[in-house]
Formats: structure tokens, sequence, C-alpha cells
């Protein structure tokens, strides 16, 4: 027993998980701030008017055509600075998945609802209902079916995202496991661990994303 | 008057679709219209409910003119039902939620009085063992009627029919013009574009013959079946007859 509880292996275990809790509540936290802006926003981008649309298309291409690493980097040093204040670590990381992923769930939104037969809407219309009825009651819930599976992939992907925020030291999982080795040298071992943990979270959705996704395919 | 049309214009872009329709439905009257596809027929039928925005001219429904743009829509939608080629069910509701729909959210019925109101109607298009299944398990013919019963629903004072047999295999599409013959010996208003000559010479009251975004000719169905005017209008049933 001894062999096992004196490895590294096992050693670097409390932090890790000390580590993968904040990566699971950063996640958590800014992708539900994630999906709403991306709901917003991808509505935006469905909408007639060129303004609300323009907007709309300059957040998505701005955030997605800049890397996560720039906008962590932007979030906590150029705008604690722009705005002379202090942002703590963990809001600064929150507020980065939040924007960023927010951006790849409005197309996702935008994606999903375009996606809904024409025939759906004119339906609706025609029995009385109204715009926002239509959509509510009728687009949305069918739309929202589809963006399950692409919404968990975005999970997969903001997940692994979070282990860039190392960059500030926020104690996520890497960071937690570079601590590790910091101090010890056993590089090899922590960074085995890291991986391992990521992958406890990340195959389990894979599998049942791939499982959601052979239902919804009929 | 339950329909009015003057002098209707419609384009998509630089095409126009409808060139100057003028027609007029009576109540209880069953109107059917024909024409080679690409006719306008269907973009015609759209902008009685105004699924079409209309270029120019005056669409009127029991005499709300819908190209007023104060008119609430949405109110004079539920006063026209309407019955589409594709079927468009809600796949993600149960046929009797599908029906249920609009009574409760337009019309504000509660749960069950807007049942009591489908249950009826779902015997009538003779459905009522399919009340709890979702469409996907249905078969067209049985998709369609029950898009006639959703229509039916908000008791409409008129109904529209875009192609309403034409997306369904052969056999099953008796039971569907079945249940819209019914609908007309009740005594409801009827716009009918279709391919079904049959239902239209048995059916309706009128026939409008549409060519190249005009109406080219209309009559009652003996005559215009029988003794079409128009040289288009004789090409056309020379080749469906």
């Amino acid at each position: 027993m001894d062999f096992i509880t004196q490895s590294h292996y096992y050693r670097v275990m409390p932090m890790l998980l000390e580590g993968l809790v904040w990566t699971l509540l950063i996640t958590g936290i800014g992708l539900i701030f994630g999906f709403i802006l991306g709901a917003i926003f991808g509505f935006a981008r469905l909408s007639k008017s060129k303004i609300i649309y323009g907007i709309a298309t300059v957040y998505v291409e701005v955030v997605r055509g800049t890397p996560i690493l720039a906008q962590i980097l932007f979030i906590y040093f150029g705008l604690s600075d722009l705005l002379g204040v202090n942002i703590d670590k963990i809001t600064a990381s929150i507020i980065a998945i939040a924007i960023n992923a927010g951006a790849y769930i409005a197309e996702i939104v935008r994606g999903a609802v375009y996606s809904i037969d024409k025939g759906q809407e004119e339906a609706g219309r025609s029995i009385g209902l109204t715009r926002n009825q239509t959509m509510r009651y009728i687009i949305w819930p069918q739309a929202f079916r589809r963006m399950i599976p692409p919404l968990g992939n975005q999970f997969v992907i903001s997940l692994k995202d979070t282990s860039l925020f190392s960059v500030i030291a926020v104690g996520e999982l890497l960071y937690m496991g570079q601590q590790y080795y910091g101090a010890t040298f056993a590089a090899f071992e922590a960074l085995t661990m890291v991986c391992i943990m990521y992958l406890v979270i990340t195959v389990p959705t894979a599998v049942y994303l791939r499982r959601v996704e052979r239902r919804l395919d009929v | 008057m339950m329909i009015s049309v003057r002098d209707l214009h419609k384009s998509f872009g630089s095409v126009e679709v409808l060139k100057g329709i003028n027609a007029e439905v009576k109540e209880k009257e069953v109107v059917c219209v024909i024409g080679p596809s690409g006719s306008g027929k269907s973009t015609f039928l759209r902008c009685l409910n105004l699924l079409e925005e209309v270029t120019s001219g005056d669409v009127l429904i029991e005499g709300t003119n819908l190209t007023d743009p104060k008119v609430n829509i949405n109110e004079v939608r539920s006063r026209v039902g309407m019955v589409f080629q594709h079927f468009n069910l809600f796949p993600h509701r149960t046929v009797m939620e599908n029906i249920t729909l609009g009574p409760i959210k337009v019309k504000g019925l509660s749960k069950d009085e807007a049942k009591k109101v489908a249950l009826p109607l779902l015997d009538k298009v003779g459905l009522s063992d399919k009340a709890d299944v979702y469409p996907e398990s249905l078969s067209g013919g049985q998709k369609q009627r029950v898009a006639i019963a959703r229509s039916l629903a908000m008791e409409p004072r008129i109904m529209l029919f875009d192609e309403p047999t034409s997306a369904l295999d052969p056999e099953l599409v008796g039971d569907v013009l079945a249940v819209m013959k019914d609908l007309a010996k009740e005594g409801m208003t009827m716009v009918v574009v279709t391919h079904e000559m049959g239902f239209a010479r048995e059916v309706g009251d009128r026939v409008l013959f549409m060519d190249e975004g005009i109406i080219m000719e209309e009559d009652i169905p003996e005559n215009l079946f029988g003794n079409p005017q128009n040289p288009r209008t004789q090409e056309f049933l020379s080749k469906v007859l």
C-alpha cells in the first residue's frame, strides 16, 4: 500500500481535485452567462435590422478571430489597466469563458433556429400566433433540441480552454499540476494525472453526446 | 364578400409573380385555383393571409384590408385557416397539442376547453385514436387531416388549401379530399389551390385558371372544364386531363 500512497501519482491528487473544482466552476458559471450572451447575439444575428445584425456580427467575428489567451490577458490586465480597478482572477476567467463561448454559442443558436423549416413558422403564424409566440412555442423548442450536441461540444472546448488561465495563476486544474511539479520535479506524474482528470470529464461527455445525437437523428 | 382581391401585384426582387389579380369569393363558396407550376397560384393564396407581403393592391378579408398597416394581422389569421402542401405539423407536440395550441394561446381557452374543441374535430377527420401520438408516427394522409383539424380548431371563417394532396401517396389522397368535401358541404368558404381536377370539378363552385401571374379564365367547373375559352386554358387542360 505504501508504494501507492508514497507515489507522486497519489500525492498530487488533493491539489488536482481542488483545481478540478475551480475548472468546473469557471466552466459552468462561464457557460451559463455564455449561453445568455449566445442566445441574445444569436437572435441578433437573425435580426432583420442591419444595426443589430451588424453589432452581433462584429462581436462574433472579433471573438472568433482572436485567441482566447489574448482575450483573457486583455480582460485581466488590459481592462483592469483601462478601468483602474483590480479584476479578480476568477471573475476575469468567468468573463473570458462567457464572452468567448458566447460568440460560438451565438452561431450555434443562429444555426439551430435557422435550420427549422420555414413552414413551421408559417403554420404558427397562420393559426394566429404572434411572432414571439411562434418563436417560443414552436421554433425554439425544436431548435433547442438541435443545439444540445453542439452545446455539449462547446462545454468540452471551454473546459479545456480554462487551462489557459494558468497564465494568470488561476488555481485551475493545469495550474495546480504545474505547482506540484514545480515543487517536486515530478512533471511526468503530475501532468499524466492532470490529463487523466480532464479525460474523466470530457470522455463521458463525448460518449453521452454521441448517444443524444443518435437519438435526435431520427 | 368574404374575400375581395383588387389589382394584386407581388414581386420577389425584380421578378413579378402576380401581375394584377382581381378576384372575389362569396360566403360558403368553394373556389378552386388551377394552373401550371410557376403560374403564381400558391403565391396568390399565401397573399390572402399575408404569409407573403403584398407588393401593391388590396386584399380584403370580410372587409378588413390586410394591406392597411394598422390591421391586426394575427387576429385576421385566426379567422383564416391554412393547410399546407407539406402539412407543417409541429413535430415536438402530440396530435392533440398541435390542435389545441392555437385555441389555448390565441383564444385563451383553458386546456380542457381546448380539448373539448379538438375531440369532435379529430373525430370528424377520422383520427380519434391518434390524439396522443406524435406526428412522425402518422402517414402523410393522416398528417394532413390533423393539419386540417388544427386549422378548424380556430373556428375559421375561411379555409385556404395550398396543394393539400400534392405531397401524398396516391392511395392517401382520397381520405383528405373526403374531409375537404365534407367541409365544403357544411358551408365552409374555401379557396383550394389544387392539381386534383376531379375535386375541382366536383366540389368547386367556381374554378380560376391562373397562368403567368394573372387569372386567365374563371368559370363554373362545367364550363371551364367542358368548354374552355382561353387557348392557354385549353392547352393546360389538354395536358392534365
